[in-house]
């Protein structure tokens, strides 16, 4: 019982940082067709900016500066690179992804060094917010938590309520249509671009001092985010935020079940013999196969449904 | 209104457009007609800035061509694609909004007359655009660009595989829109409304225009007809 509670708290808090990541690469992919390499980039940047930034003017400064500044990068990155670049095609623009995510990198290893940042938890959120059964649950879980709900609010308002998402929703389907009703659509992207950069940045900020920040970190996450946004459906935020739930229960509860492929056999009363072949297959246990997870679950949905949970577009 | 001088569009290496002349006057409607793949649909997206204009695009005094295309809406010039482009996941009413371009100016066309033109609108405003038929969808579509007020609006194949009543429903109004002194060029295949309510008419045959005229005078001259119409 108390796994089970502890494990879906996890899971929801891992689940909504993801989705603040995948939302932003979601809706960058269905409204302009570009896959984002160096979105998980921006993540990373997000938790480096966040740390220096609290070097001198404290963490809460830091949660609202290291996300604007992110968003102007990003959105400086739509209008001068990637508009430049996507006069010659989506594989020009994949490239250019790929080169910024890994300049991104060296530009970190370069200014920051190798080894992980000491960036923690601000002390005010420091504390355990109660005991549930045997553990301790931080406060500073809750508060991501509480951050990443209020993003989700905030972000199905914009997009449902104003005019601005009404257009952004409109792109989703035909960018050109929407160009064509008078509607400045290369600003759109921009804007589109800039706040899931931003989205990517806050995601760092706050989940960088709980996880860790250092340059590996965007190869470590951005692989999950594109496994989110392929199950969930590219170009569509419902099927981000169900995917990035899905995602993170699986790793989550996957840790906590130590049984191997001899313990399914033993419940069909087979046993191996003392020889079996690949002996090591057999006693993998569902524990250590929580990486791996994710993949195989987007290997199967590729082959079952390619256009993912709640995706329009068939391929 | 419209003067397309010598105008060339490409896709990649095909030449579609070779040195097209077309002119709108004021008020006018003007029909552009010829078979599948000639050009015709190409010729509406190079005026519009969807598909890269080479010669002059002169509206209302000024060269458009190579502008982007919302700039080219705010000039003026409304299109209806024939594959219609409406955002499926949006409500009726949303896409209608959609067409607004400058929500401080006064248009031509309120809601209340799209809707009172279409009370069909009206009662699926809350409806996601998808589900509309075929024809409701061609309805909302040319009125959405209304809500736009465009002084220049060119609908591509509007009749196209809609009923002989929906089909009328079009009719009257492209001639209401007319009347409301917005110029039109429609472009059509099988001339089921261009005869009847089209003050001039252009054919365009393989990316040139190869007739123009009058209806009474395309009326006379069988061969163009026989060349390049009919199948
Ligand atoms: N997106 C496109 N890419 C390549 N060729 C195209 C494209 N759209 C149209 N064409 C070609 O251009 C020619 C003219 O097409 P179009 O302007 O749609 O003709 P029409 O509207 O008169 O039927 C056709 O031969 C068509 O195959
Ligand atoms: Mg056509």
């Amino acid at each position: 019982m108390e796994f089970y509670v502890i494990s879906l708290l996890n899971s929801l808090v891992f689940g909504m940082l993801l989705f603040m990541l995948s939302s932003g690469l979601t809706l960058i992919f269905g409204m302009m067709g570009v896959l984002n390499f160096a979105h998980a980039s921006f993540y990373m940047l997000g938790a480096y900016f966040a740390f220096q930034i609290s070097q001198f003017a404290g963490f809460w400064t830091a949660l609202v500066i290291a996300p604007i500044l992110i968003g102007l990068l990003g959105a400086a990155v739509e209008r001068f690179g990637l508009r430049t670049v996507h006069k010659h095609g989506h594989v020009a623009e994949l490239l250019f992804t790929f080169g910024l995510a890994f300049m991104i990198e060296e530009l970190i290893l370069l200014i920051w060094g190798r080894v992980a940042l000491n960036y923690q938890v601000p002390s005010s959120l420091d504390f355990t917010i109660f005991r549930l059964f045997e553990s301790d649950f931080p406060v500073y879980r809750l508060f991501m938590l509480a951050i990443s709900v209020f993003i989700f609010v905030v972000l199905y308002l914009l997009l449902t309520k104003t005019r601005t998402g009404i257009i952004i929703q409109a792109s989703l389907t035909h960018p050109e249509g929407v160009g064509m009703l008078g509607h400045n659509v290369p600003r759109i992207f921009m804007l589109v671009f800039g706040g899931g950069s931003a989205l990517a940045g806050l995601a760092g900020v706050i989940g960088g001092n709980y996880l860790m920040t250092s340059p590996s970190m965007a190869i470590l996450l951005g692989p999950i985010v594109f496994v989110v946004i392929v199950i969930g459906g590219m170009g569509s935020l419902t099927g981000a935020l169900i995917a990035s739930l899905l995602i993170a229960t699986l790793q989550t509860f996957a840790v906590g079940y130590d049984y191997s492929l001899i313990d399914l056999l033993a419940v069909f009363n087979i046993e191996l013999g003392p020889e079996p072949w690949f002996p090591d297959l057999w006693r993998i246990k569902v524990e250590n196969t929580g990486p791996l997870l994710p993949y195989l679950l987007m290997v199967i949905m590729l082959i079952l449904r390619p256009k993912g949970i709640m995706g329009e577009r068939e391929s | 209104m419209l003067g397309v001088k010598n105008l060339n569009a490409y896709y990649g290496r095909s030449h579609i457009l070779q040195g097209v002349d077309l002119e709108i006057r004021d008020g006018e409607i003007v029909s552009l007609l010829g078979r599948n793949g000639v050009g015709r649909s190409t010729m509406c997206k190079a005026v519009m800035g969807l598909v890269k204009p080479h010669g002059t695009v002169k509206y209302k005094g000024e060269n458009i061509a190579g502008l982007p295309s919302h700039a080219i809406a705010h000039k003026g010039i409304g299109y209806v694609p024939e594959d219609r482009w409406i955002f499926p996941s949006l409500t009726v009413l949303q896409n209608l909004q959609l067409g607004q371009k400058d929500l401080k100016k006064q248009s031509r066309w309120s809601l209340e007359d799209i809707y009172q033109l279409f009370p069909i609108l009206e009662e699926r405003s809350k409806l996601r655009a998808g589900l509309l038929s075929g024809g409701e969808q061609q309805m909302l579509t040319m009125c959405r660009t209304l809500m736009g007020d465009p002084d220049l609006i060119m609908i591509d194949e509007p009749t196209e595989g809609l009923a002989p009543k929906i089909v009328e429903l079009v009719k009257n109004l492209i001639s209401e829109i007319a009347k409301r002194g917005v110029s039109v060029l429609l472009v059509e295949q099988k001339l089921t409304i261009a005869l009847k309510i089209a003050n001039r008419l252009y054919v365009m045959g393989h990316g040139k225009i190869v007739f123009e005229g009058t209806p009474q005078e395309f009326q006379k001259n069988a061969s163009v007809r026989k060349e390049w119409l009919e199948v």
